[in-house]
């Protein structure tokens, strides 16, 4: 890819990072944490590419290692999340 | 499937994160702004199975490998993830970005042995940047879980000469970055991560039990960062927008927590190297304390007219969310105006005493942030405060050097009368003396939390 194009989704996505998240009550922020901790975890996609192109036992075993860690990070963390927020729901009124 | 459709695919995941962080900003669309994340990446994980990268071909190679890997990912975190109290969760959030910033550096290693020579000059320095931060991100979380699981003290550990040692690292981490960059070698770059592992523990290690949420907030960014390094060498649009986001965001949420806690980030980083010894020469345990039965608190609490719940992290210890929901609907069912003070850092990190309460469904409405309950303690005829220490602490206030200093406190000091639930007279998290215990208008009721309040209630009951 363009270095300029991938400088310009950098930046652009700082943006939006901070400015989705400038207005969040203290309330949420354990859930926010749990949530964007989440996200992090579609390093699972990087994960997966470099197994499918690993061509030694040693990047093989430990591309295997990434993938589980990965898949704990984010399928745990929506999990995780969710339960959190489940019981905020059910408070309303 | 063609690279411009896994492309797209890539985007619309990366636009769900978007959605799903400006969801999850909000207490109304939280829930289902976390389900569109999950979505997101669901869609993004499914995709790449159809999508073969240059120099591959469909199905993946080491199918079975990517699928048991999964297998085995899933049965491990979603269990975990079922089964966790939620007194626990700081605990969890912190190991699961562990593991992440783990996979994050893993992904790098690998991806360098495959390229070998031909990788370029910015590819190593983007490896090298993955390396050196996950492994920060990894070994900084697991100090903080064992910190949070009290499975180590949670106090500030400092050494002698610490922060040379720790400066020394730090040098020692970028010099070998520097190494990997020119040399490349698969040595280099092993010492590269053993070194980061080191400086991840050496880096938290100072930090207080009270400031570690932060510290965790600042690794999740962190560990965001190296998915948008690895985006980059990976060549995936994906993980440069969801990396990124995470970074930034996860920033700015550090920065907010730490003005919840009325600390600059680099106070609480490093603030244990700067602060002064405490002064615990008062002989704390001889002075005298007013400890009262449940029958005493019953009767102050009959006669009030106004009462404000002070619940800290020892309630939840003690599963009594439940009984202080039954006491306050027995004072409300008494006329008596009762309202839950909630420290935005009470528990273990920021937001969880919300979370603890929303468990044991406490109406919302009851529910006071810390600006709003201040101003009226004056007018507050009995403060409970239940197992919560350091955010009613008033060395917050007067004390600078004590390493909560300058984060703001609930003013239960301005209550006519304040009534501590305690285990023990032992200090908070942060481990420091609190003064209040001391006050003439202080009544202590020692013992379990839950075990007190149901005598309270019945109590309370009777007259």
């Amino acid at each position: 890819m363009e270095p300029m194009a991938i400088v310009s989704i950098f930046v652009l996505a700082v943006f939006v990072g901070f400015e989705v998240v400038s207005k969040v009550s203290s309330t949420l922020h354990t859930p926010l944490m749990s949530g964007a901790n989440a996200i992090h975890g579609v390093i699972l996609v990087g994960a997966i590419i470099v197994a499918d192109h690993s061509s030694t036992n040693l990047e093989l075993g430990l591309a295997v290692a990434a993938i589980v860690l990965a898949t704990i990070n984010m399928v745990g963390g929506f999990v995780v999340t969710d339960r959190m927020l489940e019981m905020f729901k059910g408070n309303k009124k | 499937m063609s690279r411009t459709l896994y492309d797209l695919v890539g985007l619309a995941a990366g636009v769900a994160f978007i959605l799903a962080l400006k969801g999850l900003s909000h207490p109304k669309t939280a829930r289902r702004g976390n389900l569109i994340g999950a979505f997101g990446a669901t869609l993004a994980t499914l995709v790449v199975f159809f999508y073969a990268n240059p120099g591959s071909s469909l199905p993946l190679n080491n199918l079975g490998w990517i699928l048991g890997a999964m297998l085995v990912g899933l049965l491990v975190g979603v269990p975990a993830a079922r089964k966790v109290q939620m007194t626990q969760m700081p605990q969890l959030v912190a190991l699961f970005n562990g593991v992440g910033g783990g996979a994050a550096a893993l992904v790098a290693i690998v991806e360098y042995l495959h390229l070998g020579v031909e990788a370029t000059t910015a590819e190593v320095i983007f490896t090298v940047f993955t390396v050196i931060v996950g492994c920060v991100s990894f070994s900084g979380s697991v100090i903080t879980f064992l910190k949070l699981q009290e499975l180590m003290t949670t106090r500030p550990v400092i050494f002698p000469a610490g922060r040379f040692i720790i400066a020394a690292t730090l040098v020692s981490v970028i010099g070998v970055g520097g190494w990997v960059v020119t040399a490349l070698g698969t040595t280099p770059l092993l010492v590269l991560a053993a070194l980061s592992l080191l400086f991840g523990v050496l880096f938290v290690l100072p930090v207080g039990g009270a400031d570690v949420p932060i510290v965790i907030s600042l690794l999740n960014a962190f560990t965001g960062l190296t998915v948008a390094a690895s985006g980059y060498v990976l060549d995936s649009v994906l993980l440069i927008i969801a990396g990124t986001l995470v970074g930034a965001s996860g920033t700015i949420l550090t920065r907010l927590m730490a003005e919840a806690m009325g600390r600059s980030l680099f106070g609480t980083l490093f603030g244990a190297f700067t602060a002064k010894p405490q002064d615990t020469s008062g002989a704390a345990e001889d002075r005298p304390v007013r400890s009262g039965s449940p029958d005493d608190v019953a009767i102050l609490l009959n006669y009030a007219r106004r009462v404000v719940i002070v619940p800290g992290f020892g309630l939840a210890v003690a599963q009594a969310q439940h009984t202080v929901r039954e006491l306050a609907d027995l004072m409300i069912s008494k006329g008596i105006d009762v309202a839950y003070g909630i420290h935005p850092v009470a528990g273990r990190m920021p937001g969880h005493m919300n979370v603890l309460l929303a468990e044991a469904n406490v109406p919302y409405d009851q529910l006071a942030e810390m600006d709003e309950v201040n101003p009226t303690f004056g007018q507050t005829d009995v403060a409970i405060v239940i197992g919560a220490n350091d955010v009613v602490n008033p060395a917050a206030q007067t004390s600078p050097g004590c390493p909560i200093y300058g984060m703001p406190i609930l003013e239960v000091s301005n209550a006519a009368n304040i009534i501590f639930l305690k285990r023990s007279m032992r200090p908070g998290f942060a481990g420091i003396e609190n003064e209040l215990l001391y006050d003439p208008k202080t009544m202590l009721l020692f013992g379990d939390a839950k075990a007190s309040l149901t005598k309270v209630v019945s109590a309370l009951k009777a007259l």
